[in-house]
């Protein structure tokens, strides 16, 4: 009962604050429903006894991408008003499409619940391990059975960080303030940057 | 009793919101990106739904691989953002085919 109740109510959360997301004024206010809508997911996946990922969705998401986004919309200063001149005018096509596409999906639903269609059966070899906890379970199979796949993940986020970098790094032409000489700086010795003085007493040092 | 058919429903409504979104915010970048993360977020429901019915982890490790994709795709698109505003001073994507070349 308490379990019903409870998906009701991050299911309803998660598709108001989705909805809420694309429709928000301010994408300020989008990304804070965006957020919204991640921490109700993430209730879901506890639900379902997936906490591992869930507190995954917690960490990456509300607590790098949506601040990535938070930062960006705060950081670029930008006329929203002027971006939101197509939205009407998109609003009747983009509701069709959105129609067309949930029936689509429903009417699959549908044939599954009418009996036309039957879950597969998983053949074992990934199955939770017995007493054990979840995140256990998804650690013996992520460093074990598809350590490989662990890495390319890895990579990927090794590649969309040297790209992100790469892609926002601003070199400043010679001579202008800001503009860095790594050449230079790594040849800068400590006897060439220093001056080693012994002053008399009470006079003062000549600089 | 709560079965698969009722988060397969939330995550494809996710799924049209998001599809939506694009449609609706067709200029503005930052809320396009927003909402291909809530497409991803419900393909992530779905996948440790049928993980969870199923009995088998293999979903759940596939939604940490979407979830790896997710932050590397916003990261890469919010620096393209930047640099593409740096450039134009506005991010609308009317005329983003002047990037090329």
């Amino acid at each position: 009962m308490i379990q019903t109740l409870a998906f009701y109510l991050f299911a309803v959360l998660v598709v108001a604050s989705g909805a809420l997301t694309i429709l928000a004024r301010n994408p300020v206010h989008s990304v804070l429903w965006l957020i919204v809508a991640f921490f109700n997911a993430a209730g879901l996946m506890v639900l379902l006894g997936a906490e591992f990922v869930a507190m995954l969705l917690v960490i990456v998401y509300v607590g790098a991408v949506a601040v990535l986004f938070l930062f960006v919309v705060m950081m670029l200063d930008i006329d929203f008003a002027e971006m939101r001149a197509g939205f009407i005018k998109n609003f009747p096509l983009g509701i069709a499409i959105a129609l067309v596409l949930l029936a689509e999906l429903v009417l699959g639903i549908g044939a599954y619940r009418a009996g036309g269609l039957v879950l597969g059966v998983a053949d074992g070899a990934n199955a939770p391990l017995v007493g054990e906890s979840n995140i256990t379970s998804l650690g013996a199979l992520l460093y074990g059975k598809y350590i490989f796949l662990f890495e390319a993940a890895g990579i990927i986020l090794l590649v969309a960080m040297i790209g992100a970098i790469v892609l926002t790094h601003r070199q400043r032409p010679e001579g202008a303030r800001g503009h860095q000489d790594i050449g230079k700086q790594n040849r800068r010795r400590p006897e060439d940057a220093t001056d080693l003085v012994k002053p008399e007493i009470g006079r003062g040092v000549d600089l | 009793m709560i079965g698969v058919e009722h988060y397969v429903v939330v995550s494809a409504i996710l799924f049209v919101l998001g599809v939506l979104g694009i449609f609706l915010n067709r200029k503005n970048v930052i809320v396009i990106l927003m909402a291909i993360e809530l497409i991803l977020l419900s393909v992530n429901i779905n996948l440790v739904a049928f993980s969870a019915f199923l009995g088998d982890l293999t979903g759940q490790v596939f939604a940490m691989l979407v979830l790896t994709v997710a932050a590397g795709e916003a990261a890469i698109g919010l620096a393209i953002l930047v640099i593409y505003f740096r450039g134009r001073g506005t991010i609308a994507v009317d005329d983003v085919t002047r990037m090329k070349g």
